[in-house]
């Protein structure tokens, strides 16, 4: 008796309802900031809507859509990331760009100074595996400084490398600079010349069975309102 | 027969145990055969198969070094508040992994509460170590040992110790030489559990020892990777550590699957 009532309920529970009023959203983890504040702006305008994210590894993401994750729209890091979900997606636009900072926890106790430093044995180091598109932008950057880096843990999104920073746990790590923002006092940013080299285009797009609301989120977030918080979070806007 | 098994719990069952079989077949119906030989002997899958090995074995005999005292402790100490202590030890059965790794890195971690002693006095720092790897799964694999030698000692006939206590046998060597003994079957199960758990740990080991291959990158991690990369690397990786489970199952099957049987 009690079995198809709780299979009702699991999957009321599981399965947003395509109802048109909740948007969910997938989105890259450095968006994690900036995305949660403009979910808010987007259902105070429009009463009735409801944005959920799930915010994580971009390549993560793109795996779990291209298995058929109830996603309306998805942002991801890279446009690399984005390609993998080509076949599920309508015409991705750039929409933000970012670049990488170096992260010390706060008082910078190891001295790091530069890049250099991440090539050094006694140095713990946190990197994004190669994979997520901090990871990829990360191998970028080593390459065109000509260091290999001796990484101590490849972590599966960029969030879960700044937690190491927070905690003290590593010496040094490679972020983004959004990221950096982000985390206030806790955390030191170090700039460096070959972020240049390795800038990432942030590509949003709704999926092909996304609800209106979907669409209207993404035109949302390229509007001036989701630029000017996309510029306050500290990425550069097309 | 259909009499003697109702139908109303006839279909259930078999919902159940379909439920349960069905994702396995389906690892084995994906699988990459015709590659499954070179894959299996790829160095990816050898480094983190034989870290896997080596850390969940070392992680239970740190299990049976502190975990059989505590399941004495527990089942034969008269200790003030029992209930409680043994509460407490089956806490990390419970709790979710990660969870469990987020308390270790509060603790062990190099600004840890116990962590930055290690460091200090010692130069000892385990997050991102193989070490670090062992410390996560023994936290999350030992209440399973705890367990199931509490439950063969309760079960024990205190009588035989008390004996060797009457002809003067210490505590000590009336342990090592009659309680041990007489547990040995619980000890032995429970350190299977223990080393299998431990050998799926996931949650624990990667949010509190990070993941780097050949250092921590256990078969679990590597399942979960290669997910995102190389959907047939995740399921040949998949497939070694079913064989592994099913191997500890077999081994098991006196006691729990071939009893009734």
């Amino acid at each position: 008796m009690l079995a198809p009532v709780l299979a009702a309920a699991l999957v009321g529970a599981c399965s947003s309802a395509p109802d048109g009023t909740t948007v969910t959203v997938y989105a890259a983890a450095s968006l994690t900031e900036v995305f949660t504040g403009l979910g808010a702006d987007f259902q105070a305008a429009n009463p009735g809507a409801r944005v959920s994210f799930n915010f994580g590894g971009s390549s993560a993401l793109a795996q779990q859509i291209g298995q058929g994750a109830p996603a309306d729209v998805f942002a991801s890091a890279s446009p690399a990331t984005m390609e993998q979900v080509a076949a599920e997606v309508d015409r991705p636009v750039t929409f933000a760009r970012n670049r990488l900072e170096i992260a010390v926890p706060g008082g910078n106790p190891a001295g790091v100074t530069g890049l250099a430093d991440f090539g050094r044995a006694e140095a713990r180091i946190a990197l994004c595996a190669e994979r997520v598109p901090c990871g990829a932008a990360a191998g970028e950057v080593f390459r065109a400084a000509g260091i290999t880096p001796r990484p101590d843990t490849l972590e599966q999104d960029v969030k879960a490398v700044l937690t190491k920073v927070r905690l003290g746990e590593v010496d040094a790590a490679l972020v983004y600079r959004t990221d950096v923002r982000a985390a206030g006092g806790e955390v030191e940013g170090i700039g460096f010349a070959e972020a240049e080299r390795a800038v990432n285009d942030y590509p949003i797009a709704p999926l092909k069975r996304a609800s209106p609301r979907g669409r209207q989120f993404v035109d949302f977030v390229v509007s001036q309102a989701g630029r000017a918080a996309l510029t306050a979070a500290g990425f550069d806007v097309p | 027969m259909i009499r003697d098994r109702p139908l109303v719990l006839v279909l259930p069952a078999l919902a159940g145990l379909a439920f349960l079989v069905v994702p396995l077949l389906g690892l084995l119906v994906r699988a990459p055969w015709a590659e499954l030989p070179a894959r299996l002997f790829s160095a990816e899958v050898g480094n983190a198969l034989r870290l896997s090995l080596v850390c969940a074995s070392l992680a239970t005999a740190l299990c049976l070094v502190l975990g059989v005292p505590l399941a004495w402790l527990l089942a034969r100490g008269d200790v003030p508040g029992r209930g409680l202590l043994r509460a407490l030890v089956t806490v990390p059965l419970v709790l979710p992994p990660v969870v469990g790794g987020v308390a270790l890195l509060l603790v062990l971690g190099r600004r840890g509460l116990v962590g930055q002693h290690l460091e200090a006095w010692f130069g000892v720092s385990l997050p991102f170590t193989t070490a670090g790897v062992v410390v996560a799964e023994a936290f999350v694999a030992m209440p399973f040992l705890v367990i199931a030698v509490e439950g063969a000692l309760r079960a024990a006939d205190p009588r035989y110790e008390e004996a060797a206590a009457t002809l003067g046998a210490s505590r000590w060597l009336t342990f090592r030489r009659v309680t041990l003994p007489s547990v040995a079957p619980g000890v032995v199960a429970g350190a299977v559990l223990c080393w299998a758990r431990a050998l799926g740990e996931f949650g624990a080991t990667i949010t509190f020892a990070g993941n780097f291959p050949g250092e921590t990158t256990t078969m679990p991690l590597a399942v979960y990777l290669a997910l995102e990369t190389d959907p047939d690397a995740a399921i040949v990786l998949s497939l070694v550590l079913l064989l592994v489970s099913v191997g500890v199952l077999a081994g098991l099957r006196d006691r729990w699957v071939g009893g009734a049987g």
